[in-house]
């Protein structure tokens, strides 16, 4: 063949790239706003503490340290003790790591299930896209919160039946979104010239759709996470979620709801704690979807 | 009608000054650095006077065009010099003030007009929209001056084809419906940004003369903004060449195309000149025979399809949009397996379906789409792009596979810097000759081509199409070439398959088929072909109307 003609023999130079991943990055955070900002140092902390609560929290999780229950706040119990005289303080950060690494497990299972789907439903088209989208459909006509309580009352509250139920629950949802924006990625050129090659599902799926929607699909997982986040609570609060002595923020409040009517605020502090970070994973979505979607301020 | 024409001719040429552009200069914004695109252009514009504007893409030519009503894109801002439009200079000027001109005084016609419609309404109710909006007319008179533009712009059915839907007119009657809504107000100006670029050569004939009619009717001022010389130089009085932004050279049509000065403006025409002489070939690679295909078992798009491409050489597919050459791509490939027919690869039967067919049977034909940007992953870059088919059918990894890439690369005239680019970052015609490495990095026998170039502009197009006939010299690569631009046919062809309406009209050598006597189908599609002489469409008009009055008389 002629190519051999004109080929170097020597093997190419590795060509850099203009930026380095790391300085594109920050260029990015560097024209954040404030409130992206904000959050994405909300989600810090709070990863912080999840990762390092054995260390940081003064007592054991389940550990009961004094005799009276409902004790006041003070220097030896920062935010007093609970029902059963455990240390409220190190509950808290306890329920961050039980609380946020169930939510986050339930949102992956559940972008997994559902995005997997979804995109497959997109490039079949036909009969599977049919059948998955109106089994969707009939899941979605039942109240979320109602089926899971059904589901979990039929099949147990254990943790691992909890990210199931709630994940498949969920992916739903993820199903509709990813069906949709990989609706217009399949009808690409690129994708049918994959296909002429005798590209498999999975080269498909993962390497030319995947990629094309990930900025759509990592928004909506924020926004999936807060929701699923708010239900695993919603769910504890119910007492069908995370069970005792499990620390988590949505039983926590449940427990200490007594406390109320005495006017101490100490069960607002999981409630605060659910609703801070659900502010601050909607702040850094917002900004994330505002520069993704090309939506600039002058256009 | 002819000599009312002149006369206006002469009328116009005369005209005081409408617009006086000068120093324009215009910056844009790209990854967060402005650039300047327009470095000082000035521009004079008399009443009634047709001003063209050519040059390739990123010329600033549109760019121009909207700053002649005082607008720049989202991105763009003016910097420095006027646009004084009788008489008021447009950048100082208000935004009301501004916006008081568009439409009444200053209309626009987008190159696409299916996407400028909006498809939820009539087409009369958008094109009354201006006038009524303005207080220039009320809706009655509005309706009728609207019919009345149809009659002019010879729109079949003037009374009754505003109550239709855009979708339900055809791409030509849909342009001249825009043409009448710039028209409207009676505008002083218009400015044509690439009118029909995007309509077959057939459909461009009708939709020139009668955007040259209106606008002489008128005596309306107007900027027409085009790649394509031989269309330009149907429509203006005056050319003027641009290039990264300046001004190259500026003439009466009739001199410039006589004799252009610039060496750049030279190249310009010289684009059309390509031609290769036909060769011929007896050893067969791929043969359609007698094929039928439908879209979802009822519509039939391809009837009887005979084709064959021998080894080597190049055939073209062509005719107008609809005719079925894509759908005969798609049938070879067997996205869309056949009904009825066979389609031999070397002899042999190809399996009819995609999923049937073999790697090594998939390695041998391959396909090169009209619109790069489509045709890559933009989230792919260079080295992956072309490094994936060397990986998928030839076992290729690492190293072994990045050398490979680099001799594509060089193969195809690019450097190797751009190895690790993402499509975003490439320029069109660095995008088609991509996806050329593409096709070519396995050793294909049949590259299928379809409309590879008419994405791009003159001077790419011919850089790639001196790519791809140097290819096949170096490789013996066959192509089966889809176009509906005679130009290119002329360029590359040995043979030509003209197809209409799901048929083979003709097909056989170049010569045989552009030569007379032709069937009456290839007579239109050859006679639709701009010419570069500015008395081109005129000659044309005549010549078909005479012959359409012997028809009647017959």
């Amino acid at each position: 063949m002629s190519v051999d003609q004109t080929a170097p023999q020597a093997a190419p130079r590795t060509v850099k790239a203009r930026r380095t991943v790391a300085q594109n990055v920050w260029r990015t955070l560097k024209k954040a706003p404030y409130s992206a900002w904000f959050g994405m140092i909300v989600i810090a902390i709070y990863i912080f503490v999840a990762f390092f609560a054995p260390w940081i929290a003064p007592y054991g999780e389940a550990e009961v340290v004094s005799q009276q229950p409902f004790e006041l706040w003070s220097w030896t119990h920062w935010f007093g003790t609970d029902q059963l005289g455990r240390d409220m303080l190190t509950r808290l950060l306890f329920g961050a790591r039980n609380t946020i690494g169930i939510a986050l497990a339930t949102t992956l299972l559940a972008f997994a299930i559902g995005g997997g789907l979804g995109i497959m439903a997109s490039i079949f088209r036909g009969w599977v896209d049919q059948l998955l989208s109106r089994a969707v459909d009939t899941l979605m006509a039942i109240p979320l919160l109602i089926f899971a309580l059904i589901l979990l009352s039929i099949f147990g509250s254990s943790v691992r039946n909890l990210i199931i139920i709630i994940a498949v629950l969920d992916s739903t949802r993820v199903y509709r979104l990813s069906r949709s924006v990989a609706m217009n990625v399949v009808v690409m050129d690129y994708v049918e010239a994959a296909k002429l090659r005798g590209e498999g599902l999975v080269w498909i799926m993962f390497r030319e759709v995947l990629p094309n929607i990930m900025p759509t699909m990592v928004a909506e997982f924020g926004l999936r996470f807060c929701f699923v986040f708010l239900t695993i609570s919603a769910l504890s609060f119910l007492g069908l979620g995370i069970q005792p002595p499990t620390a988590d923020w949505g039983s926590m409040v449940r427990e200490n709801a007594t406390l109320i009517t005495y006017g101490d605020i100490t069960p607002l502090l999981p409630a605060g704690a659910i609703a801070l970070l659900t502010v601050a994973v909607n702040f850094v979505v917002d900004w994330f979807l505002h520069k993704t979607s090309g939506l600039r301020d002058e256009k | 009608m002819k000599s009312e024409a002149k006369k206006s001719d002469a009328k116009r040429t005369k005209g005081e000054v409408l617009l006086e552009i000068k120093d324009l200069k215009i910056s844009g914004q790209s990854d967060d650095v402005w650039h300047e695109i327009v470095k000082g252009v000035g521009l004079t514009l008399k009443r009634g006077e047709v001003l063209g504007l050519i040059g390739e893409s990123g010329a600033g030519k549109s760019t121009i065009g909207l700053a002649a009503m005082g607008f720049a894109r989202p991105g763009c801002r003016i910097t420095g010099g006027s646009i004084i439009f009788d008489g008021k200079d447009l950048r100082k000027a208000s935004e009301e003030e501004r916006r008081a001109l568009r439409g009444s005084r200053i209309a626009y016609v987008a190159q696409s007009a299916a996407a400028s419609f909006n498809p939820a309404h009539r087409i009369i109710d958008q094109t009354v929209e201006t006038a009524i909006g303005h207080d220039v007319l009320d809706r009655g008179k509005a309706e009728a001056n609207a019919k009345d533009l149809y009659t002019r712009l010879k729109l079949p059915n003037p009374n009754s084809i505003g109550s239709r839907y855009p979708h339900q007119v055809s791409g030509g009657q849909l342009q001249r419906a825009m043409t009448a809504m710039a028209m409207s107000c009676r505008p002083d100006l218009i400015i044509f940004d690439e009118p029909t670029t995007a309509l077959d050569v057939t459909t461009q004939v009708d939709v020139l003369a009668a955007m040259r009619d209106i606008v002489e009717q008128f005596n309306t001022a107007a900027i027409y903004i085009t790649h394509d010389l031989a269309v330009v130089a149907q429509m203006a009085h005056r050319i003027m060449v641009l290039r990264y932004g300046k001004l190259i050279e500026e003439a009466p049509t009739r001199e410039m195309l006589k004799s252009p000065k610039e060496a750049y403006t030279k190249t310009l025409w010289a684009v059309r000149s390509l031609a290769m002489p036909e060769r011929t070939g007896k050893d067969v690679v791929l043969r359609v025979h007698d094929v039928d295909a439908t879209y979802g078992g009822v519509i039939k798009v391809l009837e009887n399809v005979t084709v064959q491409v021998p080894r080597g050489r190049t055939v073209a597919v062509v005719g107008e949009s609809g005719s079925g050459k894509s759908t005969l791509a798609r049938a070879i490939t067997g996205l869309l397996p056949p009904r009825k027919g066979e389609v031999y690869f070397n002899g042999k039967p190809l399996p009819r379906a995609l999923k049937d067919r073999d790697k090594d049977t998939l390695r041998r034909i391959q396909m090169i789409y009209q619109s790069a940007d489509t045709a890559l992953n933009p989230r792919q870059r260079v080295r992956d792009v072309i490094g994936r088919p060397l990986e998928f059918y030839l076992g290729l990894k690492g190293q072994e596979r990045d050398r490979k890439v680099v001799e594509l690369l060089e193969q195809i005239e690019l450097s190797e810097d751009l190895i690790d680019r993402l499509p975003g970052e490439l320029s069109g015609g660095q995008k088609q000759r991509i996806c050329i490495a593409r096709a070519l990095s396995v050793n294909p026998e049949l590259i299928i081509c379809d409309e590879v170039t008419s994405a791009l502009d003159q001077i790419v197009a011919e850089e790639i199409l001196k790519l791809l006939l140097r290819l096949q010299k170096e490789l013996k690569v066959s192509y089966l070439y889809i176009t509906h631009d005679l130009a290119t046919v002329r360029a590359i062809a040995d043979e030509i398959v003209v197809m209409y309406q799901g048929r083979v009209v003709q097909q056989g050598l170049k010569t045989e088929v552009l030569s007379p006597p032709h069937p009456p189908y290839t007579e239109l599609l050859l006679s639709s072909v701009p010419e570069m002489d500015p008395d081109w469409l005129t000659r044309l008009l005549e010549k078909r109307e005479a012959k359409g009055k012997v028809a009647a008389k017959a």
